[in-house]
Parts: structure tokens; sequence; C-alpha cells
């Protein structure tokens, strides 16, 4: 355990120890605002103090954000040799791959966390219910963590971080397009009603929209720590190969 | 201290360690000499437990490389090729960061640790740098205060003096050999005046195959009057 807290502290310090950190905290909160505001958003027209606006894009944000953070965890460690470095040090595959999903996970927590503002100015602006303000949080950071799952895997299948980025792009993009309502439509036109939802189910959305509505169902929690757990064992299955 | 049988390994249809065995005892600074590709980097992976080995096992000070990788590790200070390092981090906090892994978790233990470290490799006017801003002379200092770090009974160095210029070789060389008094040593090299100069044993691997295995003077008494140049060459021919 303690190998993991010295992996997880000199990781997590390594994103400030490079302008990267602060480039894609502006960016991620400047693009992230500017979308709810924005007339797809409507967080002003609806004139209801709630953030649905704010998080209702988050899905779609964390596909292109997350690899970006993701795509580097394990391939610029193989990239520049520092991989045979960390593992004839005495620590075992799996310590190193939590420590280094833990310290992106925390990132990304701090990213979402930093959007206080927004909370605030809906507090100011009305009376909106703080639960679900709450609930929302723990849905974006525990969606993050599923993103950041995926991404750390694909970027243990690389050395090169722009392939790595491209296919956490293409296996999230279709995690999240299995629940996106166009799509589940389309689906329901032609499946079962009971194919197309366990199709969904697969989903970010599906899992993420009912915490932003308030309601913290077992089954998606679930979802999102199955995904981390599922997708680190391969991570490590992939990396003692 | 170290006890390497039958390892095996192979990439693709290439055997690129066929079946080398050797023993290091404590004391001894044993050369690993080879052509470019012979398998000297991949022998060494494998008994620091980066490389699994298809068939055969290496033990270091009784510790079982697949049984039990971590302890195998724990004892090992291993210098990798080119002396990778996070390039973002300065030298200390890298060092640092190095003994916390090793497990000097109270900052004292660890910080009287990257002190000796530095001190031993003559690092301390760099300790502020990033790495990624070091010589490499320097970078390769880094990788040496690594590995010394929690003063191991092992030490598995990898061209340990490539790229230095002579009077760091010659730094690097005399402080391994104050080092091998209480430790085993295995080191590789393309330079065999270096083998000469400071080497206990000499093992010369080609395609594979450990070709001889002897003390330097036994080495250069296979050809009287031959330099050793000319018995690496005649050992080695068939491997192009």
């Amino acid at each position: 355990m303690k190998q993991v807290k010295s992996i997880f502290k000199r990781e997590f310090a390594g994103y400030f120890r490079t302008p990267v950190a602060y480039v894609f905290l502006v960016a991620f909160l400047m693009i992230s605002v500017a979308l709810s505001y924005s007339r797809f958003g409507g967080f002003f027209k609806a004139g209801i103090a709630s953030l649905d606006a704010y998080f209702g894009f988050f899905p779609w944000l964390f596909l292109f954000i997350v690899p970006a953070v993701g795509m580097r965890l394990w391939s610029e460690e193989k990239r520049s040799g520092t991989a045979e470095l960390l593992f004839t040090l005495p620590v075992t595959t799996l310590e190193a791959v939590v420590g280094k999903f833990l310290a992106g996970w925390a990132f990304l927590a701090l990213a979402v966390l930093l959007s206080f503002p927004m909370a605030l100015t809906i507090g100011y602006l009305g009376s909106p219910d703080w639960g679900v303000v709450g609930t929302s949080y723990l849905g974006a950071i525990l969606m993050a963590g599923g993103f950041l799952g995926v991404c750390s895997l694909t970027s243990a299948l690389t050395k090169n971080q722009v392939v790595s980025f491209v296919i956490s792009l293409c296996v999230c993009a279709v995690l999240v397009f299995l629940g996106y309502s166009g799509f589940t439509s389309f689906l329901e036109g032609f499946l079962p009603v009971g194919v197309s939802d366990a199709v969904s189910n697969f989903s970010f959305i599906t899992h993420f929209n009912p915490m932003v509505r308030g309601i913290v169902d077992l089954k998606d929690v679930a979802f999102f720590v199955s995904l981390i757990g599922f997708t680190l064992f391969l991570n490590v299955v992939a990396l003692e190969r | 201290m170290i006890d390497v049988k039958g390892l095996v390994k192979s990439y693709g249809p290439k055997r690129a360690v066929d079946g080398v065995s050797f023993t290091v005892k404590r004391g001894e600074i044993l050369g690993f000499l080879g052509p470019n590709g012979a398998g000297k980097s991949t022998t060494m992976k494998m008994i620091t437990g980066y490389v699994r080995p298809d068939e055969g096992t290496a033990r270091v000070d009784g510790v079982d490389v697949q049984e039990d990788p971590v302890g195998v590790k724990r004892r090992i200070g291993y210098l990798p090729e080119n002396a990778p390092a996070y390039p973002e981090m300065t030298v200390q906090e890298f060092l640092r960061f190095i003994a916390e892994v090793r497990g000097y978790s109270d900052p004292k233990a660890r910080d009287s640790q990257v002190e000796r470290a530095i001190a031993l490799t003559h690092l301390s006017s760099a300790r502020g740098q990033t790495i990624e801003t070091l010589s490499k002379g320097y970078k390769q200092r880094v990788g040496f205060a690594q590995a010394l770090l929690h003063d191991p009974a092992v030490l598995i160095l990898d061209e340990p003096t490539d790229g230095l210029d002579p009077n760091q070789k010659n730094e690097v060389r005399s402080l391994i050999k104050s080092m091998a008094v209480e430790k085993a040593v295995i080191l590789s090299t393309h330079i065999l005046e270096e083998v000469e100069a400071i080497c206990t044993r000499v093992i010369i691997i080609s395609r594979g195959r450990v070709v001889a295995d002897e003390s330097p003077a036994a080495l250069l008494a296979r050809k009287p009057g031959a330099r050793m140049d000319e018995i690496f060459r005649s050992l080695t021919d068939t491997d192009v």
C-alpha cells in the first residue's frame, strides 16, 4: 500500500510539473461552462436553479477530455523507458496500475470540483436542491473514473500517445453512443425494447443521467465501479503480457 | 549471490537467450561481453524480473525471481541501458521518489539515503536541476545513484560507462571497484579494456549462448601474446 501512495504522489504531482495540468484545467472549465451557457445548453433560458444544463454535456465532454489525460499514463512510461525502471523497483504491477489510475482520477475529480462557482451561481440565482447538486458531482466523478479506466487500459497497449488517444476515443465513443437517446430510439425501431435496453445499459449516459436528476441507484454505482475494476484488471494483464 | 540457471527467451522465431547459466559470488565483478544483440541486456532483464524467461530461472540471494519477483527487486540495484528517469523531475525529487518506493517512508531515513547516493555519485551540484536538462554523463550518474540508493547486495549495470568522457569512466570504474567488496556486481560493456581494468571474471555471450566464462587473465592466456579484442573476435565471429 505504501508503494501505491508514493506512485500516486509522483504521478499526481507530475501533472503540475508541466503546463499540461493548467492548460487542461482552464480548457475544461471554459468549454464546459461555455457549453451550458450556449443555446444548446440553455442554462439561463431554462429559468431553473439547477446544474442539469451543465452536467448534461459531461459524457460528451469527457469523451475528448479524459483520453487526453489518460493517453500518457502508460504510453509515456513505455516510450521513455521508465517502465523498465518502475517495474524493476519493488512494486507489483497491480500497485503501479492502481497508483497511477488513482492519480489520474484525483486530477479529473479536481477538474470537476473546480466548477464549484457554477454551483455558487445557482445558489445565488435561486434555491437549488443541494442534494441533486451533490449527486451530480458524485456521478460526474464516478463517470470520470469509468472513462479513465478505459483510457488507462488502451494506453497500456501502445507506446504511441496519439494511437492511445484515438483508440480511447473510439472505445469511449461506443460506450457513450449506446445510451444516446437518438441511437436508442433508432434501435427500438426494429429491436424489442428489452434488447435495446440491454444495449443502452452499457452506456455511460444511461448510468450518469439518473445521478444528475438526484437518484443514486446502486446499479449505476455498481456499473462504474465494476467498469473501473474490470479495465484495471485488463490493464494489469496487458502490462504483464 | 546470483545463480542463473538455463535462461531461455525467444522473440518470435529468434532465440535471443539460449540456455544461459552462471553464478556470481559476493565480491566478484562479472563483466558481461558480447556483440550487440547477443542477449546481454535480455539476460540482465530476466535476472531483474523485468522480462519473464520462457525457461530457466535466476536466484538472487536465495530468492527465485519467478516465485518472488518483488523480493528479488528489493535486493537488486539495477541501472537499465540509457539510464531512464522521469525527465520533468529534479534529481532530488526523483531520488526521493525512488527511496519512498524502496520503503524508506520516514522522511529522515529517506533523505539520508538520498544524500548518501548523491554524495557517492557527485551529484550535489545538479540536485535541483530537472533531469531533462542534464548532460548524458549526469543522467548516467542519476541512474547510478538510483541503483545504489538502498545499498543493495547485488548490482546489475547495463553499460554503466556508456556515453561518459574518459574522466567520468575512470570515476565510475573506481566507484564500482570500491563497492564491490561486499557486493556481487554484473556489468555489461563493449569496452574490452574496462573488463581488464575492473572485472574479476568475464563471460562472453554470443548468439544467446555463453562461449567463455573465466578470469580475464585466463581469457588472455588462451592465445598468448594476443590482445583481448582478437580473442573476443575469434570467440564471437559466428555472430554476424
